[in-house]
């Protein structure tokens, strides 16, 4: 056993039992059902499944955008929502959502603006971030003069620019074309390891989820709850051409086992 | 520049149907005026020519129809004398040096176009103040936005002398204020309306990303809703200007008013001279198009500023 307070420094997410019911006009819809699942420190873990798995929500849990139902959720040892005032993770949504109206720079000082960091150290702080997501000299362009995978690279840096632990990221690159994607889960990984972020990952890609994660989370719909959690035997360095191993396509073919038993009609 | 080709036509259109209709608007004054003068025309007397079809007298009285481009008085006046008299009532009182004599539109429209900023100015406040009001508050949102619809649906007709004799009564001596107010009263709405689509206009990820941040309602306010809406407010605040200076006109209509581009209207009513109603009504037209158009390149010049050069 380890020791409690060890542990808990440990485990970054742990979710126990976790419920959620939406009430909508066609009755009650379990969007999370029974969810129970723990994150450690470094992980990067990807959540899987069919549109209505609950994978999303779940995420939105962790990030206090949703109120569970029944269960327990702790984030950095708080509470969702506590752990949102201290700022522990940065949320990057599907749609890149830069302000059109504020430069790269701008956008990603927005929540630094909003946190009150000073002017010299926001300066710091976005040219940093900019190089980090090798967008450095773009700061001074606006959004629509940047491809959208660029804008999703400029929206990455914005959640990392105040430091936080945790990077959870719903289908970040879920509206990208296939090329600019392996591109970016290339540098994801690589930006993951520079960093030693924990990084929270949903998509509905199978090859996505095994190339990026450590752990992935299989998730089936009606009720939306967790059917298998895959430890991936692959190494932390990753070549693109890891796609080609027998070890990706036999986690790979896991995950479509985990998918089908999940939801027989799907796949 | 492009648009000016197809503009250009519309306008020769509209200017070729109004001249057309020049001709049987003013024939039975043509012929009135003729028989005066000691013409034959068919068939005579008054009473019987304003039972025979206009159409009918043109054809027996072809001759005549080029008298009605050039009446004193006439009931249809040819775009050249409406030209004509605006020139006189602004240009030619310039060149006089008595622009902002009783007789110049340039007084008149001056005097207009104070009310209509100062309401304008009132019922864009008035309408924002209600937009932020209905965006944060559901109380507000059930509450406003019904009353304000309802009060667009009064006639601005039947509650402009209302509201001057109120103003009267409340001991406002000044004439701008009851104006301002039925201006207000008109070009609030726009504002109200198209500000609320504004504010509400981000989507729900803008608010969730704003929300991860922790962000005060403050800022949400100033950096997200406020931004977003102001393609929106630039929009409205073009149609309220205009209802703003049609409010204006229409608290110049009822009794006691005796400058002011609607006076001139209802004076113009008053002694049967058309001319002056129909100058007035150009003028109002060429001040809104006026007052639109410098909006519109403000709106030009503000977003260009706030977005790049998208």
């Amino acid at each position: 056993m380890v020791p409690f307070d060890r542990w808990a420094s440990v485990m970054v997410i742990q979710a126990q039992n976790l419920s959620l019911t939406f009430e909508t006009n066609d009755g009650p819809v379990d969007a999370l059902k029974d969810v129970s699942l723990y994150i450690k420190k470094g992980d990067f873990v990807s959540f899987i499944g069919p549109s209505g798995c609950g994978k999303t929500t779940f995420l939105r849990c962790v990030a206090a955008l949703e109120t569970p139902t029944s269960g327990g959720l702790s984030v950095n040892g708080m509470s969702p929502d506590a752990a949102r005032q201290a700022r522990a993770y940065g949320y990057v949504f599907q749609a890149a959502g830069l302000y059109p109206w504020r430069t790269i720079a701008g956008n990603i000082r927005l929540p630094l603006e909003i946190m009150g960091f000073s002017r010299a150290e926001r300066e710091e702080r976005v040219d940093r971030v900019l190089e980090l997501v090798e967008l450095g000299g773009f700061g001074k362009k606006y959004p629509w003069q940047l491809s959208g995978g660029m804008q999703q690279r400029a929206s990455i840096a914005r959640a990392l620019a105040f430091d936080a632990d945790i990077l959870l990221m719903d289908e970040p690159f879920g509206a990208l074309d296939e090329i600019v994607r392996d591109r970016l889960n290339e540098e994801l990984l690589g930006l993951w390891a520079r960093t030693g972020k924990t990084i929270g990952f949903v998509t509905h890609s199978i090859p996505e989820a095994v190339y990026l994660s450590t752990r992935i989370v299989v998730m089936s719909p009606r009720p939306g709850r967790i059917t298998d959690v895959i430890e991936s035997t692959l190494p932390k360095e990753r070549p693109l051409d890891i796609r080609d191993s027998r070890e990706f396509i036999e986690i790979a073919h896991r995950v479509r086992e985990g998918l089908r038993a999940g939801h027989g009609d799907v796949l | 520049m492009r648009s000016l080709l197809p503009v250009l036509t519309v306008l020769i259109a509209l200017l070729a149907v109004w001249f057309a209709a020049v001709a049987p608007m003013n024939i039975r004054q043509s012929l009135d005026q003729a028989e005066r003068a000691g013409n034959v025309v068919m068939p005579e007397g008054a009473r019987v020519r304003s039972e025979t079809s206009r159409f009918l007298l043109m054809f027996q009285n072809p001759n005549e129809i080029l008298r009605g481009f050039n009446l004193d008085r006439p009931r249809l006046p040819t775009p050249v004398q409406v030209g004509q008299e605006l020139w006189k009532t602004t240009g030619a009182m310039v060149l006089k040096g008595r622009a902002f004599s009783k007789r110049s539109l340039i007084f008149h429209g001056w005097i207009t176009l104070q009310s209509t900023l100062f309401g304008f100015a009132l019922g864009t406040s008035i309408g924002i103040l209600g937009a932020v009001a209905i965006v944060y508050s559901r109380t507000a949102a059930m509450s406003l936005m019904p009353w304000a619809i309802i009060s667009q649906t009064i006639p601005i007709v039947a509650l402009a002398p209302m509201i001057i004799v109120l103003t009267g009564q409340l001991g406002i001596e000044e004439r701008a204020v009851p104006k301002a107010v039925i201006s207000a009263y008109l070009c609030f709405f726009p504002v109200l309306v198209g500000m609320v689509k504004g504010l509400s206009s981000p989507a729900r990820e803008d608010l969730d990303l704003l929300r991860t941040y922790s962000a005060s309602g403050i800022a949400t306010f100033f950096k997200l809703r406020l931004p977003s809406s102001l393609p929106y407010l630039f929009t409205s605040l073009k149609v309220g200007i205009a209802a703003a200076l049609v409010g204006t006109i229409v608290g110049e209509l009822p009794t006691g008013a005796i400058s002011g581009l609607g006076a001139r209207i209802l004076i113009g009513d008053q002694f049967g001279t058309p001319l002056a109603i129909w100058s007035a009504l150009f003028a109002a037209a060429i001040l809104a198009g006026a007052l639109v158009t410098l909006l519109g390149l403000f709106q030009r010049y503000a977003l260009r500023r706030i977005r790049g050069a998208a």
